[in-house]
């Protein structure tokens, strides 16, 4: 039985110029242990359905689907407090912008502790244990010495694992990444993307990743699926992605890699992909 | 009325020479009015005020009596609709047989007169003041900033009372008083404005194609920080209303029998308990005038900041 | 921290030499010859003139005369007032308490009522309440509390008799001032019914007081909190799953706190001016009655020595605002 599955979500947002559809119909699924990729463009609608899922949108969003089925609970009939059992404990995400992600005026240690505070019955010194543990395993160095440590005083590689380990600290059956390496110096890109993928091994729970980069998604994902103008254009195993791409849009998207460059001039989607044809190309 | 120029729209018009600065600057308005009408009680507040001043301009055709004249035996008349009360004298009387009316009326000449002269001084005096600091930076910086900070370090209430209290009671004396003690807030946002500005690209263009110093500060720079400043002039047009109000209450302000609001709430205090009508009316006619200017205010603020404006 | 202190305080020297500059050109700006204005006598004969000159210093150049002046408000020296020929240090020590009392308590209502008002229109931006608490705080923005002190007089203390019109306690009561807080001492003294009449005196003058900064208060937390709502850190806090008491009233709370403490130490100098007018209204034996009936009375030298102490007194609030400030912003350590 898969772990999350959601049919047919819809999501419209309200603004100052009416109403504007930020993902129309899309439908997944993810099984336990699994690493499923969703790649698109900026604006393709794939973080803000997986804020869907979490809750997290704005009030100016309006959520429709069939269902959002988390282990076999539909979350959209949830009351909030209960969903609140399943967010942050179940369910851990990890953001874009890390440093913005951690509030500046608490220490990352309080930060850590109150997850666990919410949603288990450990006592303040086994909280303190939980965190030191979690610590070592996303790597942060002198642990004792940096849970009292603020957000600002960290770098953004730093800042990043601890929100990872905010997020694994109840040993959730799902991680949403969502860009996760996107605001970092590449050479911390690789080492936070290595340890997403030790752990997700190590504790044997299951992944999303939003990323629009098709080099992570080759190395870290089992499954792909591609979201065009909030709409999934194509969705397989990562192997068949690559080799036998479906849709132009997906085509483009991998003749774009910058291993594909010819003389000095990188390649873009749009050398290989006008709109149109993501109306003829079978979208629908 | 190159004075609503937000940055993001300011810089291209440097740039972009084929459109005529006129049809800019109509768009540029257009634009503000656009986002001006979107706050429905900027709106209301500026219909108010159009009213307030059209009242003041032509208060001698408005007004049904004389301000100054004292009829005999029509002391303390309540207003019309309470008992008592007569359509002769719609407001009441006060204690000394003068149309509260037609007080009120010629009341807003001074406090619409106060409110422009206070914002005309402190904004020109603060603004030169501001520049100079900030374009110069150094000594002469650190020397006005220093004076500000003192002006600033006495409640500028208790400042204007010192201050009328050495040059004399008057409504002329209370006027400087309240510039002088509202200016360091133009030096200040003028200077933070002018230092934000100074060193971007667009200056430095100016600079290197030959401008001079003063084409520099009062064309080139200057502009771009005037957004700021009207909102902080809409602002100080209130408080110099309010403040000269306020030294008229405490008798410091205009004399009697001058028919400005603070002043008459002044003389019509020892009345609180017998007639509420002397009291009531002119304060509310000081509150609807600060209102309404306030009202604008915030809409000047959203229309004009662009960091607020909703995409 | 102690370093920070000692630099900010370095910092106030200038402005404390130039507030008491102020100070002391005040008299010799004044219209008339400043030794009689001081001697507060009406005719004075030319050997009366030159001998009081001498003793009051104004015969020696004026570098030395400000010296002189630098040197007693060190030594706590503020000279005597024209009037009561009591020092002016002593008449405002004594008056103080009065308008600290009334300067706290409205600062404390307008905090607990701007504070949350602030907040909940935050939260439920858009909707009535939101647009209701807005129009009121605009309204008590522009209010002209001198009118409106009159208003609550009219209608609390004339039409329903509630509250007396003035002073701080009623007549009946008396008892010696032990911290100079009329409502702690009306309860030290155990006398009946004394806590009462000094609370009744204290709430319309707290509330006038209190409705600037309350406006303020309310619009300027309302706007932290829309800014700090829309941070990532807040969508943070609810992915943890985080109730929305605990995401607003701490996470997002505490960071919007930041500039709405920097706006409720501006309130002191808008405190100041307003406990002018407010006293002036209910006749409460303060320092800014004081200061207006020695501007009226020419006690020149109880207005010099009060403009000096209130200055200092904002200065040093507005440094302790600046420590507070730092204590509860981690991002600033000293």
């Amino acid at each position: 039985m898969a772990l999350l599955e959601i049919k047919n979500l819809c999501l419209t947002f309200d603004t100052v110029g009416g109403k504007l559809k930020a993902v129309d119909g899309i439908s997944l699924h993810v099984d336990r242990g699994e690493v499923l990729a969703i790649v698109g463009e900026s604006g393709s609608g794939k973080s803000v359905s997986m804020l869907a899922v979490m809750g997290l949108l704005p009030w100016t969003a309006t959520i429709t689907a069939d269902y959002i089925r988390f282990d076999g609970k539909d979350i959209l009939n949830l009351s909030p407090s209960d969903r609140r059992k399943i967010i942050g404990k179940d369910i851990g995400m990890i953001f874009q912008e890390p440093m913005a992600s951690l509030n500046p005026c608490f220490t990352v240690g309080f930060q850590i502790e109150e997850t666990l505070r919410q949603h288990t019955d450990l006592d303040r010194a086994a909280r303190r244990r939980r965190a030191v543990e979690l610590f070592r395993m996303v790597g942060i160095p002198n642990t004792e010495d940096r849970l009292s440590s603020y957000p600002h005083q960290m770098s953004g590689g730093q800042c990043q694992r601890v929100m990872i380990a905010m997020a694994l600290a109840c040993n959730p059956k799902l991680l949403i990444a969502d860009e996760p390496t996107t605001a970092l110096d590449v050479t911390i890109q690789k080492q936070i993307l290595e340890l997403l993928v030790n752990l997700q091994i190590e504790t044997g729970m299951a992944m999303i990743l939003i990323t629009h980069d098709m080099g992570v998604v080759a190395e870290t994902a089992d499954r792909v699926a591609v979201q065009y103008k909030g709409r999934r254009v194509e969705e397989s195993d990562v192997l068949s992605l690559f080799e036998s791409p479906k849709h132009p849009y997906t085509r483009a998207l991998l003749s774009a890699l910058p291993e594909n460059a010819t003389g000095d001039r990188l390649p873009s989607v749009s050398d290989y992909f006008l709109e149109e044809e993501a109306v003829t190309g079978g979208a629908a | 009325m190159a004075v609503n120029t937000p940055k993001t729209v300011a810089e291209p018009v440097v740039l972009e020479g084929e459109h005529s600065a006129s049809a800019i600057r109509w768009a540029m308005l257009a634009e503000f009015w656009y986002y001006f009408r979107q706050n429905r009680g900027a709106v209301v507040g500026a219909a108010v005020f159009t009213i307030i001043l059209l009242v003041a301009i032509f208060a001698p055709l408005i007004a049904p009596h004389d301000p100054i004249t004292q009829v005999r035996g029509a002391f303390l008349k309540p207003p019309v609709w309470q008992a008592g009360g007569s359509w002769e004298y719609i407001l009441g009387t006060d204690p000394v047989g003068r149309d509260i009316l037609s007080r009120l009326i010629y009341g807003a000449r001074f406090s619409l007169f106060v409110g422009l002269v206070v914002v005309t001084i402190s904004v020109s005096v603060g603004v030169v003041v501001g520049l100079i600091a900030g374009y110069f930076r150094g000594p002469l910086d650190t020397f006005i900033m220093r004076l500000m900070d003192i002006i600033l370090a006495f409640p500028s209430l208790l400042l204007a009372l010192v201050l009328v209290a050495i040059l004399g009671p008057g409504l002329l004396n209370a006027m400087i008083a309240i510039a002088l003690v509202l200016q360091p807030h133009f030096v200040r946002l003028t200077r933070a404005a002018v230092m934000a500005e100074k060193n971007k690209d667009y200056v430095m263009a100016a600079k290197v194609a030959g401008a001079s110093r003063m084409r520099l500060m009062f064309r080139t720079i200057l502009p771009n920080c005037t957004a700021p400043l009207i909102v902080q002039g809409t602002l100080s047009f209130s408080n110099a209303i309010l403040d000269a109000a306020a030294l008229g209450f405490l008798g410091m302000g205009a004399q009697p029998p001058t028919p400005e609001w603070g002043t008459m709430l002044a003389e019509a205090r020892e009345f609180v308990m017998r007639a509420w009508w002397v009291v009531t009316f002119p304060g509310l006619a000081i509150l609807i005038t600060v209102l309404a200017i306030n009202l604008m205010g915030d809409g000047l603020r959203d229309a004009l900041d662009p960091k607020l404006k909703r995409s | 921290m102690l370093q920070f202190l000692f630099r900010r305080l370095a910092v106030l020297i200038p402005t404390f030499v130039g507030v008491s500059i102020i100070a002391f050109a005040f008299i010799r700006l004044l219209p008339g010859d400043p030794v009689q204005m001081m001697a507060g006598e009406r005719v004075i004969s030319p050997e009366r003139h030159a001998e009081l000159s001498q003793q009051l210093g104004f015969d020696r150049p004026i570098v030395v005369q400000y010296l002189d002046y630098l040197g007693g408000i060190v030594t706590g020296d503020f000279g005597n007032s024209i009037v009561t020929k009591r020092p002016v240090l002593s008449e405002f020590l004594a008056l103080f308490p009065a308008t600290l009392e009334l300067s706290i308590c409205a600062i404390l209502l307008a905090v607990i009522i701007g504070v949350p008002l602030g907040i909940i229109a935050a939260v439920k931006r858009g909707s009535w309440f939101d647009q209701g608490v807005m129009g009121v705080a605009l309204v008590g923005y522009s209010m002209p509390i001198f009118w409106w002190g009159l208003l609550l007089i009219i209608f609390f203390s004339g039409v329903l008799q509630l509250t007396p019109v003035s002073g701080r306690i009623s007549l009946m009561y008396f008892f010696p001032p032990v911290t100079g807080f009329m409502l702690i001492d009306s309860l030290l003294s155990g006398q009946s019914g004394a806590f009462k009449s000094a609370l009744s005196h204290l709430i319309l003058p707290t509330v006038v007081l209190a409705t600037i900064p309350l406006a303020v208060i309310a619009r300027q937390t309302r706007s932290a909190m829309l800014e700090v709502l829309s941070e990532d850190y807040v969508r943070t806090a609810r992915a943890k799953g985080l109730p929305p008491r605990r995401v607003i009233g701490l996470h997002a709370l505490r960071n919007a706190l930041i500039p709405v403490v920097t706006t409720i130490g501006l309130q002191i100098g808008v405190l100041m001016a307003g406990a002018i007018l407010t006293e002036t209204i209910f006749s409460w034996p303060g320092i800014g009655k004081w200061m207006v009936d020695s501007v009226f009375r020419r006690d020149y030298t109880v207005v010099q020595g009060g403009l000096l102490l209130i200055a200092i007194i904002i200065m040093v609030v507005n440094l302790l605002v600046d420590v507070l400030y730092g204590l509860i912003n981690p991002r600033i350590r000293y």
